[in-house]
């Protein structure tokens, strides 16, 4: 039986497989509109969240299953001190599979630890988000039609963005790509991430404007800057703007670079982008409910 | 108890000077009902100063232990008054219960039945992290 913690817990073969399956299901939805008959996927967030837990739900009625669950911790029974431990044994008893955010760092792995379905990790706290991650590749792959030799920019918060972190070191497996940091110096890419590139031979540079690197961008991955990691108000007034995509920005951008956000947006991304076609955050949100879908079969072991 | 030489026991030899107080106190030797001495900063021609721990009873250590404080001391098996075994440690791969999670965001903060494991992430240099978080575990 397998889980899903860590987006590192899948081999290369193993993602391609669950890319390759999501596009099947994206060109023939009807073929698998009964696979999870009979099934249900239980769904425990212990903290709100409203696109990905959506988003699993979706995915397990378009497969024909059945969803059960609750949406935040005081109407389950960690209310009254449960452990997770008890709770994922409980609930082995009840769904077949089952998808867990939790606000404690490692309490999917305690989950996974102790259930005899499997788990997956839908966001514990900072720490993971493996089902960004297949998002953000689907989305790559749908876009872009590869892996390999893309010139990929993030822009924001690099320090504690976590879906920048996995998807970062996703891309590293793949040949030829270039990695281009944009950030203020206060939220820069954390140095054991840059040392595992290094070690890997992957190219990176850091850029602290975006206008700068712009026109080499195969893909923009934006994430929001917020007030509160700054230092002080002074640099946050004078590098908020720097970070904010407009249609100005992008006069020099390529025809066919691919802008992505894994949402939810505050003001990082301004409206009038969203009818520019290169904008793709909105499909990058739908393309995350195929990639469950093929998760959610790869994980029951249902072809 | 003669220091020099034990008639049944075990002598952690080749400890890093300085180290043997760390390993008795994790390894519990404290509570043992016989005789354990402990030499430091003996002369060694191999490490210049090295620490000696000598416990007169047979009995199973904490390897794992061992290993994550001194992966380089070593262990003398004494049966008879003889050497009848020498044992090399190895950096252990996990570590249960040795180390505490001091990230407060982890689930080992709220759960406390939990064991507090750590695994080795880079042998070269000797990096535990959280099996849960995967924060790094601070140098003891």
């Amino acid at each position: 039986m397998r889980h899903l913690i860590d987006i590192l817990d899948l081999s290369t073969q193993e993602l391609d497989q669950i890319i390759a399956k999501a596009n099947d299901i994206i060109d023939n939805p009807g073929e698998y509109s009964e696979k999870c008959h009979g099934k249900k996927l239980a769904t425990l967030f212990f903290e709100p969240s409203t696109r990905t837990r959506l988003s699993f739900e979706a995915a397990m009625y378009e497969l024909g299953g059945n969803v059960l669950g609750f949406s935040e911790a005081k109407s389950s029974s960690s209310a009254k001190g449960e452990s997770v431990a008890d709770t994922a044994s409980v609930l082995s008893f009840y769904a077949d599979i089952m998808a867990m955010r939790h606000p404690k760092e490692g309490a999917p792995l305690v989950a996974a630890m102790n259930s005899t379905v499997p788990v997956i990790n839908a966001g514990d706290g900072g720490h993971n988000h493996p089902t960004q991650t297949l998002t953000d590749l689907l989305t790559i792959n749908r876009e872009k039609g590869r892996f390999d030799n893309l010139t990929v920019g993030f822009c924001g918060d690099l320090k504690f963005g976590r879906t920048v972190h996995s998807l970062i070191m996703a891309l590293t497996r793949y040949a030829n790509n270039k990695i281009v940091l944009i950030s203020p110096m206060e939220l820069r890419l954390p140095s054991y991430i840059k040392d595992t590139l290094d070690k890997l031979n992957i190219e990176y540079i850091e850029s602290e404007s975006l206008e700068a690197v712009m026109p080499e961008l195969d893909i923009l991955y934006m994430t929001r800057v917020q007030r509160e990691r700054f230092f002080n108000e002074e640099d946050y007034l004078r590098l908020k703007d720097s970070y904010i995509l407009n249609p100005e920005k992008l006069t020099t951008a390529k025809e066919d670079l691919r802008i992505m956000h894994p949402l939810p947006r505050v003001n990082e991304i301004s409206t009038a982008v969203d009818k520019d076609p290169r904008a793709c955050y909105f499909r990058q949100a739908m393309y995350g409910k195929y990639v469950r879908m093929s998760l959610i079969l790869y994980l029951l072991g249902i072809e | 108890m003669n220091i020099d030489s034990i008639k049944n026991g075990i002598v952690i030899d080749h400890i890093t000077a300085g180290k043997a107080m760390v390993l008795y106190n994790l390894l519990k030797l404290d509570k043992l009902d016989c005789p354990v001495a402990i030499i430091q900063r003996a002369t060694s021609t191999k490490m210049g100063q090295k620490d000696i721990i000598k416990i007169a009873v047979s009995m199973e250590l904490d390897m794992d232990i061992l290993g994550y404080v001194d992966p380089d001391a070593t262990i003398n098996i004494i049966r008879d008054g003889k050497l009848v075994e020498k044992r090399n440690i190895a950096l252990p791969e996990k570590l249960t219960n040795v180390l505490k999670c001091k990230n407060p965001r982890c689930i080992v903060t709220t759960e406390q039945e939990l064991p507090h494991v750590f695994k080795l992430t880079d042998a070269e240099n000797k990096v535990y992290r959280c099996l849960y978080c995967e924060t790094m575990a601070k140098n003891k």
